[in-house]
């Protein structure tokens, strides 16, 4: 095994790379949660928003066009979600995997024709005069946008939920349901909304696998990492910065893993792909062992308003 | 106000509850029949390609019938099990995980035994399978019932390190010796007689997996209708506080629903193992653990309900790989319709537990 | 001021099956203050929806300042200068005590500016608060001031207060009601929403009654006798419940020391209580909800366990014992909460008669249940508790609140327990369904039964308890006998003014005549 070949500026660097994709969805599914709905189709809406990301990026030759058309393809996944849940009152963890099992078919039925093909590639950023700073600079400043964007994305739900009125009643709705709605508010025009950020954000973090991460289309090829945007959620205590703090931990033990695996480590490859997955058990057990302080109120329960 | 409104019923209707299964499946087939129609098929053909023609047509019938039982036998073994723990609000996802573990566990056991012709070597991988799937289902439930650790996250990490340990044991521990450095095991259908589970009666597709779902299913059904246990499960699912003050543990609780999927799930596994794909090799298993998420489900988390579902569900994949063979239909489209059919079911249960009631209503005086 | 602030006229409001209100007409008066009386179930609530705007009546019209009043939602009400406070539902107890009254304001100042308003207000009638502590961590009346400073940062015309003093001990309200008096004082219309008479007789100006959706009557209530008064909400004469006084046996039940740690978040923690139970006795316990009611009957039902010699039952150490095992030794109890944690609502009675009876009925053998069993001892409850239902297979939540609640009550009375534990055994119930069950409790303690009722209704206490104590944050006061006691003496065992020393409760009629009006 040889150590030596571990590049720690560019471990550190891809970690960012590796970090994003869960780093948008956790986002979304953070803001889901704050309105009091569990949304378990993370998952499926990743793949599908990797899958339409690629196709539209293949097709337009710009990854940009890809983005914005994975964010809408997420967005209007969950609107499938929202109105079985909101509308039909629905349960939502049932409807979440539902919604998953049907991004899984949905995305490798889109898929098909994408198979083997390349990314239009997607240029890095260098921030001028910051990435000449030796070390920092490659490590921080030498991304592709979307990693800079998820950043600003976190500033974005962090000042939104802390500082604004509309955050204000987004948690409201989330904590205590009958009571925002006996104050007027529209407990299901919110929740709509946040569920359709919540898709978009997922949609985002799939095509940023496909077309920046691998970069191409391969069936199933989220692996899981919706699943570890909502344990991240929890990790976080549904917080903004510590989402990019749970985000990026596990894009760091994703990154040092697969380094190990091509470093010819003595550790069988099976037992280092598994490990992000062991480790997020772990982390959540820590977690509970803490108590999961933070929870709002409604989460997961069915609004319906009576009289 | 608006013009139609939901009113709660005091308790869900039965009959309704009873025929949103139904209903979903005709709305799913409306569905289905547009999403072949875009897909460049004719979606009258494709319908019938997928529920007629496995069953009934000359050519197929003989071959494809069989199957359903084949496919049916662990789909019906594993919802059994899932819908214990769902009624009582216990989600366990990652039956999938306890599958691959039973198949390993229960192939393990037999391998471990080759050549041998003892007639014991296939009850012991049995009871090795069902152990296998427990066991990992126990991780689960003891992260929940010690620390109160998220099931549903938990369940589902642990498929993907049990993928992980199936790839490992069928290019390592388990690899066939003689199989020239390719990954996989010995085929136990093939090659090792005493650890095969062959059909029962020929071309029936019944074999001991199917005999197991059979059982399972009277098994869940007295016990929900008649055991304390089933009604501990029913009442926890429904107000887990008036559970507590009923004396019901939710700890027991926990271990026993997430048990009993497991080892279902984990027995699941071996029969499939054993039998229809012969062998532990990296993909032995086809998504069994969350399909049968579906079918439980469909089954309104009912015993009975889950066998008629199970059948259902088993029809659409061998009609899925007809539509595949005959009409180039491909794979995904009928991962596509299940996941539809799960919309539509849960879209419909809206009708069971409340009331439309569509203007405001008139004031008696 | 001929012109009445708010004025209704003939609102009407049908649901399926029931017509809420039917033609209801009155008018209140700018600086009024306006009880609206009626029992549970007399469509007060519904009422009070539609002038907030969370209804729409099907006939009828409002009118603010002789103006056409429709208000299609609570902004539009408020809009009009109409505020409510609550009794339950609308606070959030993860975000603190600005947050939760920017919520409830249309135009919120930003943050600090409203935090300062907050004071000032708050300060200026009576009722300080912190804005930067979080609501959960508040008592019960603390949260109703963040409910009524909400309001009254919005300078409201017409304040709606829906049973505002379930809250709160004797003493809380007399301060509420020092606050209520000022606002009035200065033009400010109050509708007063209660069924408890003597506060109304002691606050009001007027008096419209409701009786199954209509108005029954109008009064000035200074000016009828409480049993008047009552007479006019129920229709009916109402009986007092009665019994024989025995002597007190042998010791049943006692609790010693017993502390355990709040169960959730926003639990109480009970901290050292100990009680003695005798044979025949019925100890009441008053306190304002959340002071550890739910905790104290978790704690001797089983469902929580604590130290075995916490808890005893003739002698025998049970504080290790789940419910069941309690239930066995004849141990007994009735949650408050009916659906959800005394009876399970989508299931049906004859399972709810498992849910408890399953021990003492030996409604199982060898694990299987003997479902004709369990119906014959649904069947019996229903036939000796008068309990309204088409059949044992109705689903628990079908059953109106006093039907549900004689089908609990009633179904640990006939397992014939040696101790029974019950908790706000009449909360929502209907006058006669209340008289019932009082009824019957007092006949099982009759028949040699030790009785632990616990209630926010201090008249239902003052009227079956033989001895009488309170819990105060998860402290219950030495038990008295309730014969003689003063509300004055049974508040400061609630706990007095909780939290209020800044406020005008030490000496309360110099700083009323202080602030000015």
């Amino acid at each position: 095994m040889d150590f030596g070949s571990i590049n720690p500026i560019l471990l550190i660097a891809s970690l960012m790379v590796a970090s994003t994709p869960i780093l948008l969805a956790a986002l979304g599914e953070m803001v889901v949660e704050k309105a009091g709905v569990l949304n378990l189709g993370v998952e499926g809406m990743m793949i599908t928003g990797a899958v339409v990301g690629f196709a539209i990026g293949v097709n337009t030759g710009s990854s940009w066009a890809g983005f914005a058309v994975a964010a809408l393809a997420g967005a209007a996944l969950s609107m499938i979600f929202a109105i079985i849940t909101q509308v039909l009152l629905s349960n939502q963890v049932a409807t979440g995997l539902g919604l998953t099992l049907f991004g899984l078919g949905l995305s490798s039925l889109i898929g098909k024709p994408y198979v083997g093909m390349k990314a239009p590639g997607f240029a890095k950023l260098h921030i001028p005069g910051l990435s000449e700073i030796p070390f920092v600079g490659p490590v921080l400043f030498r991304h592709d946008p979307m990693v800079y964007v998820s950043i600003l994305i976190v500033a974005g739900v962090w000042y939104l939920l802390t500082f604004t009125r509309a955050g204000l009643i987004l948690r409201a709705v989330g904590e205590n349901h009958n009571a925002a709605h006996a104050l007027g508010y529209k407990v299901k025009t919110v929740r709509f909304a946040a569920i359709a950020f919540g898709g978009a954000m997922a949609g985002l973090g799939g095509a940023y696998v496909s077309l920046v991460r691998v970069p191409q289309w391969v069936e199933g090829m989220t692996a899981g990492a919706g699943w570890i945007a909502l344990a991240i959620v929890v990790f976080a205590s549904w917080r903004p910065w510590r989402i990019l703090l749970g985000a990026y931990l596990f894009g760091g033990i994703t990154v040092l893993q697969l380094n190990l695996q091509a470093a010819g480590s003595s550790i069988p490859v099976e037992y280092l792909s598994m490990s992000p997955y062991v480790i997020t058990i772990l982390v959540l057990v820590i977690i509970s062992i803490r108590g999961n302080h933070g929870a709002p109120g409604s989460l997961g329960r069915v609004f319906h308003a009576s009289h | 106000m608006s013009l139609i409104r939901l009113e709660k019923r005091a308790a869900p209707s039965r009959t309704l509850a009873a025929l949103t299964p139904v209903m979903a499946v005709i709305a799913t087939m409306i569905a289905g029949g547009i999403m072949f129609a875009i897909l460049g098929a004719n979606p009258l053909e494709a319908i019938r390609t997928i529920f007629w023609d496995p069953l009934f047509d000359p050519q197929f019938g003989p071959y494809s019938r069989p199957q359903l039982l084949v496919k049916a036998a662990p789909l019906i073994l594993i919802a059994t099990g899932l819908a214990l723990g769902f009624k009582a609000g216990i989600w366990n996802i990652g039956a999938e995980g306890q599958y691959i573990m039973g198949a390993v566990v229960g192939a393990g056991a037999g391998l471990a035994f080759y050549p041998s012709e003892s007639p014991l070597i296939f009850p012991f991988m049995v009871l090795a399978g069902g152990f296998g799937g427990w066991a990992w289902a126990m991780i689960p439930a003891i992260l929940k019932t010690r620390f109160g650790t998220n099931e549903i996250l938990v369940s589902l990490m642990l498929v993907y390190v049990a993928e992980n340990i199936l790839a490992s044991v069928s290019s390592g521990l388990l690899r066939n010796p003689e199989g020239m450095g390719f990954p996989g095991s010995r085929n136990l259908a093939r090659d090792y007689p005493a650890a095969s589970n062959t059909e029962i009666i020929a071309n029936t597709g019944m074999h001991w997996g199917v005999v197991a779902a059979l059982i399972a299913v009277i098994f869940a059904y007295v016990l929900m209708t008649r055991h304390k246990m089933g009604f501990a499960i029913r009442l926890a699912g429904e107000a887990p506080r008036a559970a507590r003050f009923a004396g019901v543990s939710p700890s027991r609780l926990i271990i026993f629903c997430l048990g009993t999927a497991g080892a279902l799930a984990g027995l699941a596994g071996l029969f499939e193992v054993s039998g229809p794909a012969g062998q532990i090799s990296i993909d032995f298993n086809s998504g069994y653990g969350f399909t049968a998420i579906i079918v439980a489900f469909l089954g309104r988390l009912h015993p009975i309900g889950i066998l008629l579902a199970g059948l259902l569900m088993a029809l659409t994949y061998i009609g899925g790989e007809l539509a595949q063979l005959m009409l180039g239909m491909p794979a995904a489209a009928i991962q596509l319709f299940q996941g539809m059919l799960l919309f539509f079911l849960l879209a419909m249960d809206v009708f069971a537990n409340y009331r439309i009631r569509i203007g405001t209503p008139e004031v008696a005086t | 001021m001929s012109t009445p602030y708010l004025a209704l006229e003939g609102l009407t409001k049908a649901y399926p099956g029931v017509v809420a209100n039917d033609n209801v007409s009155f008018q209140i008066m700018p600086g009024e203050v306006h009880a609206l009386l009626g029992e549970n179930g007399a469509g007060k609530s519904t009422l009070v929806k539609m002038i907030y705007g969370l209804v729409k009546p099907d006939r009828g019209a409002m009118r603010v300042n002789g103006a056409t009043y429709e208000p299609a939602n609570p902004h539009a009400a408020r809009g009009s200068g109409v505020a409510m406070v609550f009794q339950h539902f609308s606070l959030f107890d993860a975000l603190d005590v600005a947050e939760n009254i920017a919520l409830g304001m249309d135009n919120p100042p930003r943050m600090r500016a409203l935090a300062a308003r907050i004071r000032e207000v708050s300060e200026a009638y009576g009722l300080p608060l912190d804005p930067s502590r979080r609501v959960g961590d508040l008592s019960a009346g603390e949260r109703q001031r963040v409910e009524i400073v909400r309001c009254l940062l919005q300078n409201p015309k017409l304040l709606i207060m829906d049973e505002p003093t379930s809250v709160l001990t004797p003493q809380e309200v007399q301060i509420l009601f020092e606050t209520l008096r000022k606002l009035s004082s200065e033009g400010t219309a109050i509708l007063y929403i209660s069924h408890k008479l003597e506060e109304i007789r002691t606050l009001c100006d007027r008096a419209t009654v409701l009786r199954l959706g209509k108005v029954v009557g109008a009064a000035n209530p200074r000016e009828k006798s409480a049993r008047e008064l009552a007479e006019m909400m129920v229709g009916t004469v109402l009986h007092t419940p009665s019994r024989d006084t025995t002597a007190p046996g042998e010791v049943l039940l006692t609790v010693n020391d017993l502390t355990l740690p709040a169960a959730s978040q926003f639990g109480t923690t009970l901290k050292g209580v100990s009680l003695e139970l005798r044979a025949g006795e019925v100890l009441g316990i008053a306190g304002v909800a959340g002071n550890g009611q739910d905790e104290l009957l978790g704690a001797l039902s089983g469902e929580r366990l604590s130290a075995a010699n916490a808890v005893t039952l003739s002698g025998k150490p049970i504080g290790r014992l789940g419910p069941n095992a309690r239930r066995r030794l004849g141990l007994l109890a009735a949650p408050e909460e009916r659906l959800g944690h005394a009876a399970a609502p989508e299931m049906s009675l004859t399972e709810n008669a498992l849910l408890t009876g399953d021990i003492r009925e030996k409604l199982t053998r060898n694990g299987f249940v003997g479902w004709s069993k369990a119906r014959a001892f649904a069947k019996k409850i229903i036939e000796g508790f008068d309990v309204r239902t088409p059949g044992t297979e109705t689903a628990a939540g079908a059953l109106s609140g006093g039907n549900l609640q004689k089908f609990v009550i009633g179904r640990e009375i006939l397992q014939r327990p040696t101790v029974l534990v019950v908790n706000q055994p009449t909360w929502g119930v209907d006058a006669s369904a209340a008289a019932a069950i009082r009824q019957a409790l007092l006949d099982l303690a009759a028949e040699g039964a030790g009785l632990i009722v616990i209630s926010q209704d201090l008249d239902e206490l003052m009227e079956i308890s033989d001895r009488f104590s309170a819990l105060n944050e998860g402290r219950l006061a030495r038990a008295v006998p309730a014969k003689g006691l003063t509300v004055d003496e049974i508040g400061l065992m609630m706990g007095g003014a909780h939290d209020m020393h800044e406020a005008h409760a030490e000496d309360s009629p110099r700083t009323a005549q202080e602030v000015p009006a």
